[in-house]
């Protein structure tokens, strides 16, 4: 099964992400992520999705998509020559030996060392999911106690804007605007 | 109009905003949450007020207010139990695209998400099966909300949209303006025309084709677009399949309409789909009833796909050219420049098929024709009574179903021939369906004859409603099609469950008393020979409802069928007199029965 990355364009208003959410177990397919926040406008926030599935259910993601009233612009980012970043918090487990260890392993892999306690240590590393899965495969000797990792944010290089229509909300949603969807 | 400002409630700018979207009607059950809004209503003489017996039947008269009009149907309901018994109305609007606006009451703002007395999240419930909903924060919002809905539900693929209104919301007063200007939405463009390269390789595919065939669905009915069909499948000499939904786009005696397509579609009109070169797949959406198995279908055609919902294109059948658009702009962007040779042949193969299939297939009394085994003539055939029915309304008159083998035969045998007059849940199969939704169509168009045709099974789903025809004085015709039996799952269990008849049977109250203690006229048929008086009889009826029940054969089965899961051509067909020998003669030598295609 192949990977897909779209992005959305939505309303911020309360209840978008659940349309979004629902969408996906409503028409059977899976997320692999889902990343939501704001953007440079108030009155809109960005969703990266990744998708595990064939090319034809990404394109009835798609325009299922486009459905919701609330959803302004999807854009098909695989294929499409894109920035994509993932970020991980990774606490393992240490003693004096394994902190040098990572201390080495974290300037190859240009991941910063965020907290550092007696036993463990929180390491963070943005880049490209490959990079963290390797990242993560090396560190898993040493213990890995927990993970987080934000899921995928992606935009597309250079001209491939997820376009904005110029679009003015026409009526002032009290307390709307600061929603997290 | 002064210029002072109107301060007005929730409620009263909620009713306000109903008149300027010209509703007459509303549906709808009161309950403590909506009191505000109902305490407004009776102070809007032009907004009239049907009392129902169940919040379901509300949304069902409002989908049959919507469907015999295209205009949107309300439905109102209260908070928690009012908002879930609607769930059931909104999801069959949803599946057949059906404009219908529900209002729900909602607890106060300030107890939302505390459990209170009838709180229940029915934005959360009914997200997946509306086109869009509201829960209103606000009394600012509420006008512009209203508008937004109406547009929604109305525009581009229609379908039903909630709005929740908190009590508070609905007491709360602001100044009440009126957004007279139009819905812009940045995420809502329903779309209209499609490009021209798209056109161009339509017609280059029909200018090719020799044996082309039209899918004609809900979509031609919904974009107004029967002119403009008839007007192409003349000019370019391709006959029409309907679906369920589609059937009343064209008048079925017209040469080029074929008939219904799918499950329980003529043998003839599947076979033409299975051997046609190309399919013009006109406002449907290939669902798995009119499709059987997809991999086996129409594998020799190439095909063509109009649709305004972008996301039904490639769904379930991938075509070669898939069109985005109104159809009746479509279609008028296609008519210019069509151009076909006619290939009468084509024509001519369908129409032998066709004569087979109504020789074998049309209910008749036995010894008509020594090859079918026919009826006992004393007996009533369902068929034979939707027949006279049609007969009898020369097709002219709005038939409302139920779901069911009725629902079947009405397709069958029931030749419409004005767009709107057929009503009837196709995507969900919503038994209990019938009886309000004719009430809601009468009350939209007071000058139909309208007919519910139900089952005894879904009529008993729903028939409280009966009072509500009764206290509006609804002149609506019931139909009962009464087989003592759930009748289409009868049917499965014959063929795909060995025949054990379990759940099935129903033992039945006597209809016309229930009828008659409403105070409705009704009368019971149960010869063939009485169906043509007692239609007359209900016809003359020309205030309040009027029930008939026709006591029908128990053993009847809807013929031919695809099995769900078959190809749309392995149909079960009528027996023959042989068929019906050479199976009763491998019951008495102990043969196994075939086995039954799997189940879809």
């Amino acid at each position: 099964m192949a990977k897909h990355t779209l992005c959305a364009l939505v309303e911020n208003r309360p209840g978008v992400l659940m349309r979004v959410v629902n969408l996906f177990r409503r028409r059977n397919f899976n997320i692999d992520s889902l990343t939501v926040g704001r953007t440079h406008r108030d009155d809109y926030s960005r969703i990266t999705m990744v998708m595990e599935g064939s090319r034809e259910q990404a394109e009835l993601v798609e325009k299922n998509l486009y459905k919701l009233v609330n959803v302004i612009e999807v854009e098909y980012m695989s294929g499409l020559p894109t920035v994509e970043r993932d970020l991980a918090l990774i606490k393992v487990q240490v003693d004096a030996a394994a902190r040098r260890d990572i201390t080495q392993l974290c300037d190859i892999f240009r991941a910063r060392i965020v907290d550092v306690s007696a036993d463990s240590m929180i390491v963070e590393t943005t880049g490209e999911e490959a990079k963290i899965e390797s990242f993560c495969e090396l560190l898993r000797p040493f213990g890995i106690v927990e993970m987080v990792r934000t899921g995928i944010v992606a935009m597309g290089r250079g001209d491939h804007n997820l376009r904005d229509h110029g679009y003015q909300p026409q009526v002032a949603l009290a307390g709307a605007r600061k929603s997290v969807l | 109009m002064s210029d002072q400002p109107r301060i007005l409630t929730g409620a009263e700018i909620l009713c306000e905003c109903l008149l300027r979207e010209q509703v007459d009607v509303v549906f709808g059950y009161p309950g403590g949450a909506i009191l505000p809004t109902y305490d407004a209503l009776c102070h809007y003489p032009d907004l009239h007020h049907v009392l129902t017996r169940h919040e379901q039947g509300a949304t069902h008269m409002a989908d049959g207010y919507a469907r015999a009009t295209g205009r949107v149907g309300v439905a109102i309901a209260t908070s928690g139990p009012g908002a879930t018994n609607m769930i059931t109305g909104l999801a069959t609007a949803m599946l057949d695209s059906s404009p219908v606006v529900a209002i729900t009451g909602q607890v106060g703002t300030a107890l939302i998400g505390t459990d209170a007395f009838q709180e229940t999240d029915v934005t959360g419930i009914s997200l997946p099966i509306t086109k869009h909903n509201y829960l209103v924060g606000h009394v600012e919002e509420l006008a512009h909300v209203v508008k937004e809905a109406f547009h929604i539900a109305r525009t581009g693929r229609p379908g039903p949209v909630l709005i929740d209104v908190p009590k508070d919301v609905q007491v709360a007063r602001c100044e009440f303006v009126y957004p007279e200007e139009p819905i812009r939405l940045p995420g809502y463009h329903p779309p209209e025309s499609a490009p021209q390269e798209q056109i161009d390789a339509a017609l280059e595919l029909i200018a090719a084709s020799e044996r082309p065939v039209i899918l004609a669905g809900q979509g031609v009915l919904m974009a107004g677009a029967h002119q403009e069909l008839r007007e192409f499948a003349e000019r370019a000499h391709v006959p029409i399949a309907l679906t369920l939904l589609g059937k009343s786009c064209m008048p079925e005696d017209h040469p080029l309409v074929l008939g219904m397509m799918g499950m329980h579609g003529g043998a003839h009109v599947n076979k033409a789909i299975q051997e046609a070169d190309l399919l013009l797949a006109f406002g449907m959406r290939f669902d798995d009833r009119v499709t059987g198995k997809l991999d086996t279908y129409a594998r020799k055609a190439k095909k063509i796909h109009v649709d305004i919902d972008a996301s039904e294109i490639n769904k379930n059948v991938r075509v070669d050219v898939g069109i985005v658009g109104d159809l009746g702009t479509v279609l008028r962007q296609l008519l210019p420049r069509l151009e076909r040779t006619p290939t009468p042949q084509w024509i001519d193969r369908i129409r032998e098929w066709s004569d087979d299939g109504r020789r074998r297939e049309f209910v008749r009394p036995a010894g008509e024709d020594p090859d079918m085994p026919g009826f006992d003539p004393e007996k009533l055939i369902a068929g034979q009574v939707i027949f006279d029915l049609c007969r009898h309304t020369d097709g002219e008159a709005v038939t409302v179903t139920d779901v069911g083998q009725h629902q079947m035969w009405e397709a069958q045998y029931y030749h419409h021939r004005r767009p709107r007059t057929l009503i009837t849940s196709g995507g969900l199969g919503t038994m209990g369906f019938g009886l309000p939704a004719a009430i809601g169509a009468k009350m939209a168009a007071p000058d139909e004859e309208v007919w519910a045709v139900v089952g005894d099974g879904g009529f008993q789903m729903t028939m409280m409603e009966l009072a509500t025809a009764v206290q509006e004085r609804v002149n609506v015709k019931i139909a009962i099609i009464n087989n003592g039996f759930l009748g289409m799952v009868r049917q499965w269990q014959e063929f795909f469950y060995d025949e054990r008849y379990y759940a099935t049977p129903m033992i039945n109250p006597d209809f016309c008393k229930i009828a008659e203690a409403y105070g409705i006229p009704t009368r019971r048929v149960t010869r063939r020979d009485e169906i043509a008086d007692t239609l007359a009889w209900a016809s003359a009826i020309d205030e309040g409802p009027v029930l008939v029940e026709f006591v029908v054969a128990k053993e009847d089965i809807v013929y031919p069928m695809v099995p769900a899961g078959a190809a749309l051509d392995e149909m079960i067909r009528r027996p023959t007199r042989d068929d019906l020998e050479r199976r009763k003669s491998e019951k008495e030598r102990g043969a196994p029965k075939p086995a039954p295609a799997p189940n879809a």
